[in-house]
């Protein structure tokens, strides 16, 4: 069991590591939401992993998983897709600004001196 | 008046003047003229206690943690400075009233002046050296806005910028120094570093301190070899030169080390570097002086000069030469700031500063005549005016001080100063006031107005007054010296007095007057002389160093950041990876404390979808519509897994989140391009592949290794699970967390997610409001539009669903607290509600029945969650202090009522307002001019008579 979760976790961020390297804004993003995953679930997964134990307080259990990962790892989901959504605003803009979604400058189109202002 | 007032004031007093701006100059100068006088009169309060001997101290614990505390202390010498810096501004705001054109903007300049002045204040007064040192840079700041005041002279920003990086630079060198000092001692307060000055001295660490406090000074003070920087300062309005230039900031520097006299000096360390640096810069500095024909540029390198002259009075660590230079602080601030407005003054009624242009002015000009002549003379240090006693005081100094073990040496080389020093003096006079009169000024010379020529005119009373009764002055300088010296030596003896007899000082004093005469009457050729010597330009050198060191910083971050985000991406990746591995193969690692625990087929047949979609993710990336359902397979696979995990909280919201962000997706892959080209080589595809998989390993080895091993120390969270049902009356103890326990960061968090929804609503404005907008208008999709854009059946299952939907959302609401649910899964289930019926319906139809803008209902939960929180200091208790009572109303059962579902509730409205902020700001891009806009719930309704609008006729034009 384990080893399916780091596993997932690895196969996700090697994913998600590939995409952000491309050359265009949508796989980018898609990179991230797949890191964003990788490392939400890294950060779930240090409470260790419970099966049937949820943190919901009852008379007769005494075991329960440990609640503060989840607390942390669920702020984290809500503002990550706040934050997805600017940088898709951001590739979107540009790209409407400019009809290129590269993330980068592109040799041709960009003077020296503007390099790292756009 | 506390001491707090007295730095505060100015301060605060600052934000007056530029709101006075439109009431006129006049209010604008009175304005800052009061801010300044309150202040004085407030540090006048203090003299009686200073005078008696005691130091005033006030006291606020900062970070007691960091040694940082605002201390405040005023003792004499403090008491010293703080007048000299309040009694001249006020003068100088009179004169710069009068001195700025109506062009001027005078509430920024009044502004500045004032932050100025609050942060010297602040320095002379600080107790603690960390916020001397805060105070320091402040006045490095707002003289660099002072200096640059005229922002159209290019000379102005070149020689603002200039200062900025030398007394910045130093500034940084001291916060090393003072750190060191405090280090040593133990404590960040003057009053305790002034206590040890045989620890300081004797520690190893006291010559790198010494030498970066001295940087720090010498850079403020303008001494050789930062001296280059005030010149070129010049450039500032003359009220700034007389003010900054002469009596205050750059005798910042000077202040600091008088201040640390008693730990610092007596050291032959001390002795060699300030005594030569100060003899260096007074000679050096007189022998330009002379040379200059702008009447500022003369005066700022007798002011280099002259603070030489106290730096080298300072390094000679004996009592008396600490005494001379506390005199010369305050002979040189008085007829120094006098000569710079006089320079003002001619340069305000000739319009020219040009010593080559001028000459004959005593009889056009006979009030400034007077006023620049006796401070001249001061300054030459002729008898009966004040400059002639410290300058004494300095050549007796000078002769019994023996610099490199050469007794002559510096007796020598002050009377060649003191020499050079009177000529300038006289060449001013001469050159400038007497002569013919000519007739070919740039404008007719005459006397101003009382308001510009009483500023500097007061300023000269003390010149004469002291000049002729110095024993007027002897009480005060002799009690400052003594604050001065504290414990490290006796104040001297010695009383202040014109006639000394025949003693080799007078002889000194009388070759440098004779030798200043016939330096002026050999100037025409002594001048073609230097003109002809070539002479390292400071201006260029300091360029070229600037020039060198930016492209060197440039060559180094623009290989790192050149721009390309891949690039950072893959740096950042690889050193990550790097870092990891260093710490993974050099740390320990203790054997496995958990057992693996079995996989059941569910979870295998989980694990494959998930990794099947990502890889498919991958391989199929350029499909963007394929990629899109891939990813929405992992965030389902990854929701069911935190729901196996006994996460259900986790699940919800990920489940929620999944299709907004799939909908905020599809919503942006509207405009873009729905297909990504093969651009990159496969070398460089081999290469990323390589880093993927690196950091694939790298988190799969770390997650594994510590999914086998227990926590190294008891997880806090016992304390939450203890404590849920106990302190925060909830049962579900995520959800007590995240409103109660850790309420403060969820607070900022939905702070944080409201912040990004009005970025993109501004992101969106500003697309639209740009040339982007008319491009968006007449978009032609490349897509096939929906021949059905709102088709019945989804209008009538949305409306019907809406309610449903909105009970599901108050019920998960509701039981939050106590079972998986809350604010925010909340809120995404209902922003999911109506997001159903902006795709049902349309844009226009849906934004029409809209009650409240989104931002409101942002602000109305961020208020909300915020009002809770400060609820709790009415009672008493710290911010966000929750609490809970359970009620009973027949026929209802008993239920709970918490502070913390009030909090909940704030969360809930601001990821409502925050999500459908977002969406709603991306649909607006897709409007388009030729499609109009729907009123109509739907295209087809059986019950409506009118036709259906032209929308889907003009939609399918399109395709």
């Amino acid at each position: 069991m384990e080893l399916l979760v780091a596993s997932a976790i690895g196969i996700m961020t090697a994913a998600g590591l590939y995409l952000v390297l491309r050359l265009r804004t949508f796989p980018v993003i898609l990179g991230m939401s797949l890191l964003t995953y990788a490392v939400n679930v890294f950060l779930f997964a240090s409470g260790r992993l419970t099966i049937g134990a949820p943190p919901i307080l009852r008379d007769d259990v005494t075991a329960y998983t440990d609640p503060l990962p989840q607390a942390l790892v669920l702020t984290a989901i809500v503002i990550s897709f706040g934050m997805t959504a600017v940088v898709v605003m951001i590739g979107l803009g540009a790209f409407l600004g400019s009809n290129d979604d590269h993330v980068d400058d592109q040799p041709d189109t960009s003077t020296p001196k503007s390099e790292g202002q756009t | 008046m506390s001491l707090f007032f007295i730095v505060a004031l100015p301060f605060f007093g600052a934000l007056l003047p530029g709101l006075m701006n439109a009431a006129g100059r006049a209010a604008c100068a009175g304005v800052t003229f009061i801010v300044s006088l309150s202040a004085f009169l407030g540090l006048l309060t203090n003299l009686p206690a200073v005078l008696a001997g005691e130091v005033v101290l006030a006291r606020v614990d900062w970070m007691p943690t960091l040694g940082l505390n605002f201390t405040l202390m005023l003792d004499g010498l403090g008491f010293f400075f703080a007048l000299l810096i309040l009694g001249i501004g006020l003068l100088i705001i009179a004169y710069a009233r009068h001195y700025l054109s109506r062009d001027d903007n005078m509430g920024e300049f009044f502004t500045y002046l004032l932050l100025f002045q609050g942060a010297m204040v602040g320095i002379v007064l600080s107790d603690n050296i960390l916020l001397l040192l805060i105070f320091w840079e402040l006045t490095s700041l707002s003289s660099f806005l002072l200096i640059g005041y005229w922002k159209h002279l290019p000379a102005g920003r070149q020689g603002a910028r200039m200062a900025l990086a030398v007394t910045g630079m130093g500034g940084l060198a001291m916060i090393g120094g003072m750190l060191i000092l405090g280090q040593i001692v133990g404590s960040y307060d003057l009053s305790v570093i002034l206590q040890n000055r045989e620890l300081i001295q004797a520690d190893p660490l006291y010559l790198p301190a010494l030498l970066l406090i001295l940087l720090g000074c010498f850079t403020k003070s303008a001494q050789f070899p930062f001296h280059f920087w005030l010149p070129h300062a010049m450039a500032a309005p003359t009220p700034v030169s007389a003010y900054l230039h002469s009596a205050t900031m750059v005798k910042a520097g000077i202040f600091l080390m008088a201040r640390l006299w008693p730990i610092l000096s007596g050291t032959p360390e001390w002795f060699a570097i300030v005594t030569t640096a100060g003899l260096v810069t007074m000679v050096l500095g007189a022998v330009i002086a002379l040379f200059k024909h702008d009447l500022k540029a003369l005066l700022a390198f007798s002011t280099v000069s002259h603070l030489g002259l106290i730096t080298m009075l300072l390094g000679t660590g004996t009592a008396f030469g600490a005494m001379a230079a506390v005199f010369h602080i305050l002979n040189h601030a008085t007829f120094k700031a006098a000569l710079f407005m006089s320079a003002g003054i001619i340069d305000h009624e000739a319009h020219t500063r040009d010593i080559r242009r001028l000459g004959g002015l005593r009889k056009l000009m006979p009030v400034t005549f007077v006023i620049a002549t006796l401070a001249a003379l001061s300054m030459a240090g002729i008898p009966l005016l004040n400059g002639f006693l410290s300058k004494e005081m300095m050549l007796e100094e000078a002769t019994h001080t023996a610099l490199f073990g050469v007794n002559w040496l510096l007796p020598v080389m002050a009377t060649l100063g003191s020499l050079f020093s009177a000529a300038y003096c006289f060449r001013l006079i001469g050159h400038v006031f007497l002569g013919p009169v000519r007739d070919d000024y740039p404008a007719k010379p005459h006397d101003p107005g009382a308001g510009m020529w009483l500023p500097p005119g007061l300023l000269i009373v003390p010149v004469i007054v002291i000049g002729i009764a110095p024993f007027v002055a002897e009480p005060f300088v002799k009690m400052v010296t003594a604050s001065l010296l504290g414990d490290a030596a006796e104040v001297p003896k010695a009383h202040f007095k014109i006639w000394h007899g025949f003693v080799p000082p007078l002889y000194m004093s009388m070759i440098a007057t004779a030798g200043g005469l016939i330096l002026l009457a050999v100037f025409t050729p002594m001048l073609r002389f230097w003109e002809n010597t070539p002479r390292p330009e400071a201006k260029v050198i300091f360029e070229a160093i600037v020039e060198a060191a930016a492209s060197l910083a440039q060559k180094i971050v623009l290989t790192l950041h050149n721009g390309a985000f891949t690039r950072y991406v893959a740096i950042a990746s690889v050193a990550m990876i790097a870092a990891g591995f260093h710490a993974w193969s050099t740390g320990t690692s203790s054997l496995p404390t958990r057992s693996v625990q079995a996989a059941s087929p569910v979870l295998i047949a989980g694990w494959a979808m998930l990794v099947a979609a990502t890889c498919g993710l991958v391989l199929m990336h350029r499909n963007r519509f394929l990629s899109l359902i891939l990813i929405g397979i992992v965030g389902l696979m990854v929701s069911i897994g935190f729901v196996f995990f006994s996460a259900p909280d986790l699940a919800m919201t990920q489940f929620t989140v999944e299709v907004v962000t799939i909908i905020l997706l599809l919503l942006a892959l509207n405009f873009l391009p729905n297909h990504t080209p093969v651009e990159s080589t496969v070398l460089r595809r081999v290469r990323d592949t390589g880093v993927a998989i690196a950091g694939g390993l790298a988190t799969f080895a770390l997650a594994y290794h510590y999914l086998l091993r227990d926590a190294v120390s008891t997880p806090i969270s016992e304390f939450h699970l203890a404590n849920s049902y106990k302190g925060g009356g909830g049962t579900n103890v995520v959800n007590v967390i995240l409103v109660d326990f850790r309420g403060f960061d969820t607070y900022g968090e939905i702070i944080v997610l409201g912040i990004a929804a009005l970025l993109i609503y501004a992101l969106t404005e500003t697309l639209l409001d740009g040339p982007v907008r008319a491009r968006l208008l007449n978009r032609k999709p490349d897509q096939p539009r929906a021949g059905d854009m709102h088709p019945m059946m989804m209008v009538v299952l949305t409306r019907v669903i809406m309610p449903v939907v909105l009970m599901v959302g108050f019920y998960i609401f509701l039981r939050g607290h106590n079972d998986p649910g809350g604010g925010f899964i909340a809120g995404l289930v209902v922003s999911i509600a109506v997001v159903m019926q902006y795709m049902a319906s349309g844009f226009a139809w849906t934004s029409a029945r809209l009650k409240y803008p989104y931002h409101g209902v942002i602000g109305a939960g961020v208020l909300i969650a915020g009002l809770t929180g400060i609820g709790s200091w009415f009672v008493g208790k710290p911010f966000l202090t929750s609490d809970f009572t359970y009620v009973r109303i027949p026929p209802f059962e008993k239920f709970e009522l918490a502070t913390a579902a009030l909090f909940d509730l704030g969360v809930f409205l601001a990821v409502v307002g925050a999500v459908m902020l977002s969406l709603e700001s991306f649909s607006r891009l897709a409007r388009r001019a030729h499609v109009v806009d729907s009123e109509h719930p739907m295209d087809i309704d059986p019950s409506r008579d009118d036709l259906a609008p032209e929308g889907p006729d003009t939609a399918k034009g399109d395709v």
